[in-house]
């Protein structure tokens, strides 16, 4: 199953700033993390991280930091700030009420609706 | 590229196997050419910085290596990776999205973004160092950050003081005009020396031609001022036309530097001539501001009685005109990669009118048949259209893609070209006619010789043109004329400084 392109650009920033809620990280641990996480449901090509990275940077949700990896390699990390956190709380709440909404319209009985839906009643 | 051997993948990514000792060493050699030539190809993305693509390098040797992990050759490794990264357009354009700001591209100021030369770059690319200074997070010393600012100050303060001190000393304004170059343009070698490091030879052969044209113009015996004035002018012809001709010398002379000792390569040259164009452009747009800044502030102080004029005329004139040399040359070094170069869009812009002035001018003279009578300011104007159309062609010569085949633009500037000839076949008949009737004077053999050597390079730029517009030619083959062409205009100079004051007598 591929997720829609909308849905998945909705869910990027929550997703980012989720895992970096975690602890720091770089780019293609980020990119792991949500590969395993979503048993590769989510997925987006590996280069548009980076541009929503310096976005949530530029607004102030992440900082970034250069350090060498143990391979000797320069990397950049990234770690949420206050603001970050509070904008992922804030996040969590919207998300939360859209998913309780859907789980009402969708119940996992099927529930009135769809039993109408498909003719049932 | 050796093949890899099966046993190679099993080794940990990045540690050559031994028993392949002899071969071993490609393989990192040829993940990091990859990359690099990635590296280049991502570059051309204006919303992609430099820093980015560390970014982004650092993700795709992760990648590689995971890929690597899992039994994929590197080259196998490396496109996968490359392919995960996404469409380069795709990226581009959420780059720019985010950063909207870099398609205006800033002038980095903190040194610290942009690590320095453009060729320190690629080399560390190519070699796959990752030396970055952004990268490393290092910080550069204040004298190397922001491409040099600082010494380019320190040396732009130098000129004007140079000029300022000799003014405190007393000197006339005849020994001003004789030496502005003198005085100047040591600080721009200076500062090419120390941006570009030629080898020793050029340093001294720079040094030399300064040497040499600081004896000529001050040992000369020039006639005294008060006889010079009764001809009408504060110096006399020869040493109006030396103080030119060394300005221009003195100035290819520190192109030898600029091109880091490498003034045979014609690349080089070209490198030097677009340097050139570049710097008139920014120096004429400082000195514009700087103009109505100084009008400005004039203007404020009178309006409560505070007269500042003065200290305009004798500190803020005599440093800033020096010193702007200097900044402007700073400023074209460091936006050389930063924006669109400004002189081949101006070339574009004029070329077509021009062409269009000249064409009107042979119909005109065609029709009046009055050239012949025009009076002796003719030569030198006409040096000045040819100067001019020689300036367009070399600078749309600077930006041209050598492989784009000839379009409209090229037979434009063949009309030109013609146009340009023609009526300077006019005049040259005009003048060696006036010449045979008065003799030569400095000023009519000064312009004369100028005259022959510009009509002989437009002469055989036009062939080439013709020749390239019928597809025979290669577009090197016009380059490499108008480069190599440089020092026939040094010598001339040189022979104005050198050689035409003692033949003239000094008149």
């Amino acid at each position: 199953m591929r997720i829609g392109k909308d849905l998945v650009a909705a869910a990027a920033t929550p997703v980012v700033l989720g895992i970096l809620a975690e602890g720091e990280s770089y780019g293609y641990a980020i990119l792991q993390r949500i590969t395993a996480l979503s048993d590769g449901e989510l997925e987006w090509s590996d280069g548009m991280l980076y541009p929503l990275l310096h976005r949530l940077e530029r607004l102030g949700h992440v900082r970034s930091e250069w350090r060498q990896s143990d391979s000797g390699r320069p990397r950049k990390h990234y770690r949420l700030t206050e603001q970050g956190a509070g904008v992922l709380a804030e996040q969590r709440r919207q998300w939360s009420v859209v998913g309780d909404l859907l789980s009402k319209v969708w119940p996992d009985d099927g529930g009135p609706r769809m039993r109408l839906a498909f003719g049932e009643i | 590229m050796a093949p890899e051997t099966p046993e190679h993948d099993a080794t940990a990514p990045g540690t050559p196997d031994a028993p392949h000792a002899p071969h071993a060493p490609h393989a990192p050699d040829e993940l990091d050419t990859l990359v690099a030539s990635w590296r280049t190809w991502m570059q051309r993305h204006d919303a992609v910085t430099d820093a980015d693509l560390d970014e982004l390098e650092s993700h795709l040797l992760d990648r590689v290596d995971g890929l690597r992990e899992v039994g994929l050759h590197d080259d196998e490794a490396f496109l996968v990776a490359v392919k995960r990264l996404g469409a380069v357009d795709e990226l581009s354009h959420e780059y720019a999205r985010v950063h909207s700001e870099r398609l205006w591209k800033q002038l980095v100021l903190d040194g610290h973004a942009e690590p320095g030369a453009a060729d320190a770059n690629t080399l560390a690319a190519a070699s796959g160092t990752s030396d970055r200074a952004d990268a490393a997070g290092t910080r550069a010393p204040f004298w190397k950050r922001a491409n040099g600012l600082a010494v380019a100050l320190a040396l732009g303060v130098g000129a004007g003081a140079a000029v300022k001190a000799a003014a405190l000393l007393g000197a006339d304004p005849a020994f001003f005009l004789r030496n502005a170059a003198l005085l100047v343009l040591p600080f721009l070698a200076a500062w090419f020396v120390w941006r570009h490091r030629p080898p020793v030879g050029a340093v001294l052969a720079v040094a030399g031609a300064f040497a040499v044209a600081a004896v000529a113009l001050n040992v000369f015996p020039w006639a005294s001022l008060s006889d010079a004035q009764a001809f009408g002018g504060p110096v006399t012809d020869t040493e109006l036309l030396a103080s030119l001709g060394a300005a221009a010398a003195l100035w290819l002379m520190t192109g030898v530097a600029y091109a880091a000792g490498r003034w045979r390569s014609s690349a080089d040259r070209m490198d030097f001539v677009r340097f050139s164009g570049e710097w008139l452009v920014y120096y004429v747009l400082i000195a514009l501001v700087g103009a109505a800044l100084s009008a400005l502030t004039i203007g404020v102080f009178s309006t409560i009685d505070v007269d500042v004029a003065w200290f305009f005329g004798e500190w803020v004139l005599p440093c800033a005109i020096p010193g702007a040399l200097l900044v402007a040359a700073w400023l074209v070094d460091a936006k050389q990669r930063v924006i669109e170069n400004i002189a081949p869009v101006l070339t574009k812009v004029f070329t077509p009118l021009f062409a269009i002035m000249l064409i009107a001018l042979v119909v005109a003279a065609v029709l009046q048949w009055n050239i012949v009578d025009a009076d002796r300011e003719l030569l030198i104007a006409f040096d000045l259209v040819l100067v001019v159309v020689l300036g367009l062609l070399v600078y749309s010569y600077s930006s041209r893609d050598p492989l784009q085949r000839p379009g409209w633009f090229d037979r434009i500037q063949f009309a030109m070209l013609v146009a340009a000839l023609v009526v300077d076949v006019f005049v040259l008949v005009a003048m060696v006619g006036r010449t045979g009737e008065f003799g030569f004077s400095p000023n009519k053999t000064a312009s004369l010789g100028l005259n022959l050597i510009l009509l002989v390079n437009l002469a055989w730029a036009a062939w080439l043109q013709l020749g390239f517009l019928r597809g025979r030619e290669p577009f090197d083959r016009l380059e490499r004329w108008q480069t190599g062409y440089l020092p026939v205009y040094l010598a001339w100079a040189a022979i104005l400084v050198v050689v035409f004051p003692p033949v003239f007598k000094f008149a």
